[in-house]
């Protein structure tokens, strides 16, 4: 799980002095001076506060959003070099409550790219059903159900079988566990975790909080009013010296009476 | 006389007066679908005509009816004497719950899942044709039913421009001072109304999502 040192041919994405602000707002940017190298097979955590820039970054990516100035590179080509639904479509993405179609059965929800994809029934059927296995989820059971005959945690297990389902190399989480109890967050957290290290692909996880950070990252990012402060790997992250870590760091040791 | 004596002596005049209202109501609703569901989403991607569009249909909508027949009576090629006006201001009539409807449905969608939608890398047209208007449908289906209902009611004043239906009657036992004249055509418009109520109430339903 340790960052490997980057030689060029192993960055799946960079972001080179990367600004964002809304169109006519230039003085208020959401993030900037952002630069950052993510290697091909890291799991790389965005921690901070709400407001802080994660999610502007995560959707930068995937260009949901693209740079007011400076560029992101997703394997070697700026995204704006991309087609944006062609981009889309090669990176996994994961949200709060899964976002899942309500309308579409577990089996739908998880085959929708494929499907947009063109890929024949029989294929889908069976990436379906090795993706559900991988979540943990028997697909006898839940291939035909409908997303609010689901539990949280099940919900979440089909959003990230979904994300994963066309075998994208880069896979997007946007506080994926966020809204799960403690007890399904935990039991998710040491699965994903197991799932990410054997999957090899390159992952951005969105989070604001410290423990989940430390538990998955190879790397953890640290932002605070949309500019990276820090960025070293979970062992050293707590001895760095900056005010932002000492707060997260706080708050880690606050929660720890509490906590399983 | 009383009523039920005079609806069986003119039940078939009555019957054959309730399929003119019926298909009066049929082929206006059927026109004011085919404008309003496409309009809506036309007003989802396009916010300029979004206050225009919903702005005409409400002002249609305040016009009184009986007022709205006649402004309509001297219009070329739409207006005169007849059915073909009739059901004109019928269809402008039911325009406004089903677009507002539409638009409503079609807009008041889980930020969530659309933004999964396009993350997942659904083109637009794919996000409205296979996420949108299906999470809408039981919504733009419930637009259409308060339209239909009250095109039942309002299609009884077609009457008094010759379009004929259900209104013939009311209006000649409001002229006559006959109750029985007047239940004749007042009794078949709202059980149609109730009945459409219902059938469609149904279906909306069963196409209700989560």
């Amino acid at each position: 799980m340790n960052a490997k040192l980057a030689a060029p041919s192993d960055v799946a994405i960079e972001f080179r002095g990367v600004h964002y602000h809304i169109n006519d707002i230039p003085d208020r940017a959401i993030v900037s001076n952002i630069s950052l190298t993510i290697s091909r097979g890291e799991t790389l955590v965005l921690l901070g506060r709400s407001g802080s820039g994660k999610t502007t970054l995560l959707r930068l990516i995937n260009r949901m959003l693209v740079p007011s100035q400076g560029q992101v590179l997703v394997q070697g080509r700026a995204t704006t070099g991309y087609d944006p639904i062609r981009l889309r479509r090669s990176i996994g993405y994961v949200i709060q409550e899964a976002g899942l179609f309500p309308h579409f059965t577990v089996a739908e929800n998880v085959g929708l790219v494929p499907t947009l994809e063109n890929w024949d029934a029989s294929r889908i059927a069976a990436r379906v059903e090795e993706l559900l296995l991988l979540v943990g989820l028997d697909p006898a059971q839940f291939a035909t159900r409908r997303p609010r005959e689901l539990s949280g945690g099940q919900r979440q297990r089909v959003g990230v079988a979904r994300a994963l389902a066309a075998d994208p190399p880069i896979l997007l989480m946007d506080e994926p566990f966020g809204a799960l109890d403690p007890v399904t967050r935990a039991e998710l957290q040491r699965e994903f975790s197991a799932l990410a290290r054997r999957l090899n692909k390159t992952i951005v996880f969105v989070t604001h909080d410290v423990r989940e950070a430390l538990l998955l990252g190879s790397r953890i990012a640290l932002l605070h009013a949309g500019q990276l402060v820090a960025l070293a790997p979970p062992q050293d992250f707590l001895r760095l010296d900056h005010p932002e870590v000492h707060a997260f760091t706080a708050s880690l040791a606050a929660s720890n009476g509490v906590s399983p | 006389m009383s009523p039920w004596n005079f609806f069986l002596d003119h039940r078939s005049e009555i019957f054959s007066a309730t399929l003119d209202h019926l298909t009066l109501v049929v082929i206006a609703m059927a026109f004011a679908i085919a404008i309003a569901v496409p309009l809506g989403m036309l007003i989802v991607q396009h916010r300029h005509l979004r206050a225009i569009a919903l702005g005409v249909a409400s002002v249609f909508q305040t016009i009184p009816s009986l007022a709205l027949f006649g402004f309509l009576i001297p219009i070329p090629f739409i207006g005169g004497i007849g059915r073909r006006t009739a059901i004109v201001a019928l269809v402008l009539y039911a325009l406004l719950p089903i677009l507002r409807n539409t638009y409503v449905g079609l807009t008041g969608i889980d930020p969530a899942i659309l933004e999964a939608a396009e993350a997942m890398g659904m083109t637009s047209t794919q996000i409205l044709l296979r996420v949108r208007l299906p999470l809408a449908l039981s919504i733009i289906l419930a637009g259409i039913r308060t339209a239909t209902v009250i095109t039942i009611g309002v299609a009884t004043i077609a009457a008094a421009i010759g379009a004929g239906g259900l209104g013939t009657f009311i209006f000649r036992g409001v002229a006559m001072v006959n109750d029985s004249v007047i239940l004749a055509g007042a009794v078949p418009a709202a059980l149609l109304a109730i009945f459409a109520d219902l059938l469609l109430g149904l279906l909306e339903r069963r196409l209700k999502v989560a």
